[in-house]
């Protein structure tokens, strides 16, 4: 099946069912109780600092558990699961001292592993392809938001090296196989619309035109993204990007998701998507949302139709993912508005001339 | 949530300089919180959108459009609203968008350039994510009529939609045009407007329109209340017809029913054009509101009919020398002396030149014009006045004498010629010592004339050290005369803290431009206010001294510091190709050729006219003063080529080079091995958080292989001092400025001219190049031409070492004075650059360690190093 198939076959099955994502991968690996030496494998043995919590490095170290970790989300249920490539970037990766080879090997390696699992997937049961979405995360530094509390000018990036950085991460994650890209985690809207220049430029010079999905993240029940922006703002900033869904993950827990994703289900012409934290952490920075609970929550957004694709981010597992996956099976997805045409532009708010 | 769903958008305007300039000045002085206040009321005051537009020559308009996008953006009530990004220049519409979270709107795109980089624009704007507003202007030109405005959006609109553009991302901007200007074609353009956007509504579905309010009421500046009504009649019916959103000062429109009925009555006759003599008849009311003239001139002879004193007048506010002659002497039949005629309607006329002038209604061009017939009616009545002279011993008086001088080792005189024009004007007696005077020359001159006062000018850098000795002579020789400091590098700044210390027996005044200077003079001159205004003087500077003692100097960072993060620029990409020839050639270039490579906006600048050639010519403010100077220039420069009054001479250069440290070794040839001079560049060490690094102009020169340098110098001044003189023997000051001005022009084309020549052939770098003129002063193309004394290098001295390799005097016959400047002052010299990456650079402000350094690597002892860098330390 080309990728092209694949594309089809995946807007296809969204106008049928509620798809699923996979679950979180940082609370999986650190179950797995990993050491520094599996971090840092044979390539990077006497790479200076220390490497243990970059993740995304075991894409290149421990690719086993990775394909490992693709596994055990596709068997929980998960029509897509993402690449383990969420900090891949040169600015990213910084704080470990990689230079743009090791990241470009990061996201080649990470599509690569992640498209295998994949495939095998879908060639034991062509009934429920799997996809593989590219996972690009925010960046640790921000274009909206002052670097020094002094001087609300000061950036420590500039929108052209955030382009840069993420156009790299998107031609190696579409060189590896991808078949969609994830922008999400998005806590500063100029940070993703310097992501989707990069995919639209890229494409505008021959790659392969792959789906865009744009996940936010509203911080807390204000309402506002990190930088600022309710969630009509945020969808009038990114939809020049003609994403094939829109949504949000991370921060919050189901119930304190919900009102955000109602609203953005109401001005979003496309797919909407939520994976949610399993609830708020416990004092010790624990999860303790059992999979019935997170499944309870988002089966009920389901059935009110404001989703098309449901996850699951921090602390949720395969076992949450299965329990999300059978709740909503069979329910019918929601149907996209058909919004009319309308001057709508965003500050911090968003601005409507009908 | 939703914050608006209205159906006019008002768009806040006060926070674009070209708009407001007290926004400007804000911006200008770098006072963003100020500015950032001025967002905060415009959104206070009701603006849904707020267009910000830092359009600004003496602005780095980008960095300025990035600093104030990112501030506002820390400002929720603000930021809470969409921003428009305003400018003329692309490249700053970028930066804005790269700087904006939310979606904006970008203004404006246009078919002015055609298809190409109109379609171009709009990906890059739909890839950033924004709105566009088009403005109704294509290769022919901007669109007046409503056929045209609709044909041309029309057009637009189809070539957005079929890239996918989405069409309600669309603005039209059909152009609001000023009525009432007393020019009949233009007495239907608001309701060419109002048709425009009515068929731009009806048939180009989701597209919006917009436009600058202000524009229709400009021929009633000065005139809030009737500007305002026009403002409220004609949004009342544009809405009407689907007009959508305006660029407005938001909390400044009235409500239409509010409005006195009988001007309310008379705006709409002449928005919607339905009389005749509807201009006439709202100028009739007009003054009630608030009195102002229409002071509308038709080619017409009808003032020939009026009285003698009525006919001066007219011919000095006019410019018109025809019938000055027989009016003069005519004037002259009618009163006791000759010289009645110059204190009578002479002076009354010139003062009605002077008050237009100081109240913004009259432009430089126009005085030097009108200073040209009064010296004409002047010359006529010399000979009776001399003979009466003889006769009786009367002498003639004049208001107070001005010695002038452009300082010792500088050569520019332009604007000093300009103010010593108005001053005369004004009917002082003006000594003009000329160029390169030293400081015992013009102050003997002021003791022998009795001067009242003594203006100082100067363009380059050195010249302001030179003030400074002038003025610490005029205290040691205690002469009590006050002195006035004026020209290009001159600064309230500078005067204030370098040269009014130095003398306290007078006052020192710093002088803006011409217009200021009638002003100071008669303050200086009259018993009456000169105490006041010397306080008010001594007051002003202290504040600014006081101002720039606090802990002003910006952090630097260390030379080493500042040296490790020197950009990284990539050699692997780039390999200099070998030059044509080496060493250094002799070049000349005919006028014709150069003619087209003049750029005209420093030419209307030079004349204090401020706008971008060609828009400047309709401009609504200064429009006319420009088309007439156009006019006039047009048919010197004609002659000027025809007749040959200047050659353009030059020569050029092309050595191995390669870089050491921050220095350029210059080699004798292609072993590299001997040493033919060397270049000395001065390091940035200004804080930078994420920019490119701090940049040295030998970064950009390989320190390895096979790099090159060039070096060119050409001027255009052979000839023109002397055509300049030959004007001023005959009176005519008005076509001397511009022969001058011209020459400048064509000095600055021969460089641009040559250096495309190095470009494509010369070293042939970029063999393929084919840039349009509008390119090639946006400086597209690749490589740099660096002159010494400008801020990529601000050491004048550097220009010794150029000259030296380059022969320039004994090829080119410009000489380097005492000072550095080049004579002819018609000249332009500096160095080439090829590598891609090469830009353009201002040093900005070092520190003590890198003066030390520089000094060392020169052979200079410290004071001397301080000397050259003054106007760049940072201590």
């Amino acid at each position: 099946m080309t990728r092209a198939e694949r594309i089809e076959k995946l807007k296809a099955a969204a106008k049928e069912r509620i798809l699923i994502l996979d679950g979180s991968w940082g609370v999986m690996f650190q179950k797995m109780g990993l050491t520094e030496a599996d971090y840092r494998g044979d390539r990077f043995a006497t790479h200076i600092g220390q490497m243990k919590g970059n993740n995304d490095i075991l894409c290149l170290t421990r690719p086993d558990l990775v394909a490992q970790l693709h596994t055990m989300y596709f068997e929980a249920g998960a029509d897509i699961s993402e690449t383990n490539t969420f900090s891949a970037t040169t600015i990213a990766q910084d704080d470990y001292k990689l230079d743009a080879k090791a990241v470009r090997d990061i996201n080649y390696e990470g599509a690569r592993i992640g498209r295998e699992v994949a495939d095998s997937f879908t060639a034991r049961q062509p009934d429920k392809p799997r996809f593989l979405a590219g996972s690009m995360g925010p960046l640790n530094k921000m274009l909206s938001m002052s670097s020094d509390v002094n001087d609300p000018g000061a950036r420590l990036v500039d929108f052209d090296e955030v382009y840069h950085a993420y156009r790299d991460q998107v031609r190696a994650l579409n060189e590896g196989g991808v078949d969609l890209y994830l922008i999400e985690t998005i806590t500063d809207t100029l940070n993703c619309k310097a992501a989707i220049k990069a995919i639209m430029d890229l494409e505008a010079e021959g790659l392969e035109h792959l789906p865009i999905w744009i996940s936010g993240t509203i911080t807390d029940r204000s309402g506002r993204t990190l930088s600022g922006q309710t969630t009509e703002a945020f969808w009038n900033s990114v939809k020049h990007a003609k994403p094939f869904a829109v949504g949000f993950n991370c921060a919050l827990g189901a119930d304190l998701m919900r009102p955000f994703i109602a609203e953005m289900s109401r001005v979003a012409d496309t797919l909407v998507a939520a994976y949610p934290n399993a609830g708020l952490p416990n004092e010790m920075g624990q999860y303790d949302e059992q999979p019935h609970e997170t499944a309870h929550s988002v089966e009920q957004w389901a059935k009110e139709g404001l989703v098309n694709i449901l996850g699951g981010c921090c602390g949720t597992t395969p076992d949450h993912i299965r329990h999300v996956a059978e709740s909503v099976r069979g329910v019918t997805p929601r149907q996209p508005p058909v919004r009319p045409h309308a001057l709508r532009l965003a500050g911090l708010e968003p601005f409507e001339l009908a | 949530m939703t914050q608006s769903t209205a159906n006019f958008i008002n768009i806040g305007e006060r926070t674009n300089v070209t708009g407001s300039a007290a926004f400007k000045k804000l911006i200008v002085e770098g006072n963003f919180a100020a500015a950032v206040d001025v967002a905060r009321q415009q959104v206070q005051n009701g603006a849904q959108i707020i267009d910000v537009n830092m359009d600004e020559g003496l602005l780095d308009s980008k960095a300025a459009m990035r600093t104030f996008l990112r501030l506002i953006a820390a400002e929720p009530d603000i930021a809470k609203v969409p921003i428009m990004v305003d400018s003329s220049k692309w490249e700053v519409i970028e930066e804005g968008l790269k700087n904006v979270q939310g979606k904006a709107i970008v203004n404006s795109i246009s078919m002015k350039e055609g298809e190409a980089q109109f379609l171009d624009q709009a990906r890059k704007a739909l890839s950033y994510g924004a709105a566009v507003v088009v403005m109704a202007f294509d290769e022919q030109g901007q669109a007046d009529t409503a056929t045209r405005k609709y044909e041309i959006s029309k057009r637009a609109y189809d070539l957005l939609v079929g890239i996918g553009f989405p069409p309600e991302d669309i603005i039209f901007d059909p152009n609001i045009f000023a009525v009432a200007t007393g020019i009949e074609e233009h007495n239907n353009y608001a309701v060419d407007f109002f048709e425009g956007v009515k068929m731009i509504k009806q048939n180009l579905p989701y597209a919006r329109t917009s436009g600058g309010l202000s524009n229709v009421s400009f021929s009633f500046r000065g005139n809030e209340p009737v500007r305002r009504a026009m403002h409220s009649v004609f949004l009342y019916h544009a809405i009407k017809l689907g007009f959508d959103m305006a660029i407005v000062n938001a909390g400044q429109l009235d409500i239409y029913d509010n409005i006195d009925p009988e001007l309310r009555e008379r705006v709409e006759d002449v928005i919607l054009n339905r009389r005749n003599d509807a201009t006439d008849r709202l100028l009739e009311v007009a003054e009630r509101y608030r009195g102002q003239k229409g002071e509308v001139q038709k080619k017409d002879l009808s003032w020939r009919q009026k009285p003698v004193k009525d006919r001066l007048a007219h011919a000095l506010v006019n410019g018109i020398t025809e019938f000055i002659v027989e009016d003069t002497e005519a004037a002259r039949l009618e009163v006791e002396r000759p010289l009645h005629v110059i204190e009578g309607p002479l002076m009354d006329g010139m003062n009605i030149v002077g008050d237009l002038f100081g109240a913004g209604k009259m432009f430089l061009p126009q005085v030097v014009k009108s200073a040209r017939v009064m010296k004409a009616a002047v010359a006529h009545l010399m000979p009776y006045m001399e003979e009466e002279k003889l006769r009786t011993g009367m002498a003639d008086k004049s208001n107070g004498v001005v010695i002038m001088a452009t300082v010792k080792g500088d050569v520019h005189d332009i604007g000093k010629n300009i103010v010593g024009v108005v001053l005369q004007c004004n009917g002082y007696k003006v000594i003009d010592l000329g160029v390169m005077v030293p400081a015992e020359k013009i102050l003997e001159a002021a003791q022998r004339e009795n001067a009242d006062m003594i203006g100082l000018s100067g363009l380059i850098t050195p010249s302001l050290d030179e003030m400074v000795y002038f003025a610490s002579e005029m205290q040691r020789l205690g002469i009590h005369k006050p002195l006035l400091i004026g020209g290009a590098t001159t600064s309230p700044a500078h005067t204030a803290i370098k040269i009014e210390p130095m003398f306290k027996h007078a006052p020192v005044v710093h002088v803006l431009d011409a217009s200021r200077a009638v002003g100071v003079v008669s303050q200086l001159i009259s018993d009456d206010s000169r105490d006041k205004f010397w306080a008010e003087m001594r007051e002003k500077y202290q504040k600014i001294r006081d101002s720039r003692s606090g802990g002003q100097a910006k952090a630097r960072v260390s030379l080493e510091a500042a040296r490790a993060m020197a950009p990284k620029i990539d050699w692997s990409a780039y390999t200099p190709p070998k030059p044509s020839f080496l060493g250094a050639r002799e070049i000349e270039a005919d006028l014709a050729t150069l003619a087209r490579y003049i750029d005209w906006t420093p030419y209307f600048a030079s004349w204090d006219l401020v706008g971008r050639y060609p828009m400047i010519l309709e401009d609504d403010v200064v429009g006319e003063a420009a088309k007439s100077l156009w006019k006039d220039t047009q048919a010197i420069l004609q002659r000027m080529i025809g007749e040959q009054w200047i050659k353009a001479k030059g020569v050029v250069g092309f050595w191995p080079a390669n870089r050491a440290g921050d220095d350029v070794i210059v080699w004798s040839d292609e072993t590299r091995t001997k040493e033919l001079a060397r270049f000395f560049t001065l390091r940035q060490q200004m804080e930078k958080t994420n920019e490119k690094g701090q940049l040295a102009l030998s970064d950009y020169v390989g320190s390895q292989g096979a790099d090159y340098i060039g070096g060119f110098a050409v001027t255009a001044g052979h000839g023109e001092l002397e055509k300049a003189k030959e004007f001023v023997d005959k009176g005519d000051d008005y076509s001397s400025i511009i022969v001058k001005a011209l020459a400048d022009r064509f000095a600055e084309a021969f460089a641009e001219y040559l250096h495309e020549q190095v470009r494509r052939e010369l070293w042939g770098y970029a063999p393929d190049e084919a840039l349009p003129n509008d390119d090639l002063i946006a400086e597209k193309y690749q490589g740099i031409r660096p002159a010494p004394g400008y801020p990529s290098q601000p050491d004048h001295t550097e220009k010794r070492t150029l000259f030296d390799l380059l022969g320039a005097t004994e090829k080119a016959g410009i000489e380097l004075t005492s000072s550095f400047a080049m004579n002819p002052p018609a000249s332009v010299s500096g160095m080439y650059l090829s590598h891609p990456e090469a830009v353009y650079f201002a040093v900005g402000r070092i520190e003590k360690d890198q003066v030390e350094d520089y000094a060392a690597r020169k052979g200079w002892d410290l004071a001397t190093a301080e000397r050259w860098l003054r106007p760049i330390l940072n201590y």
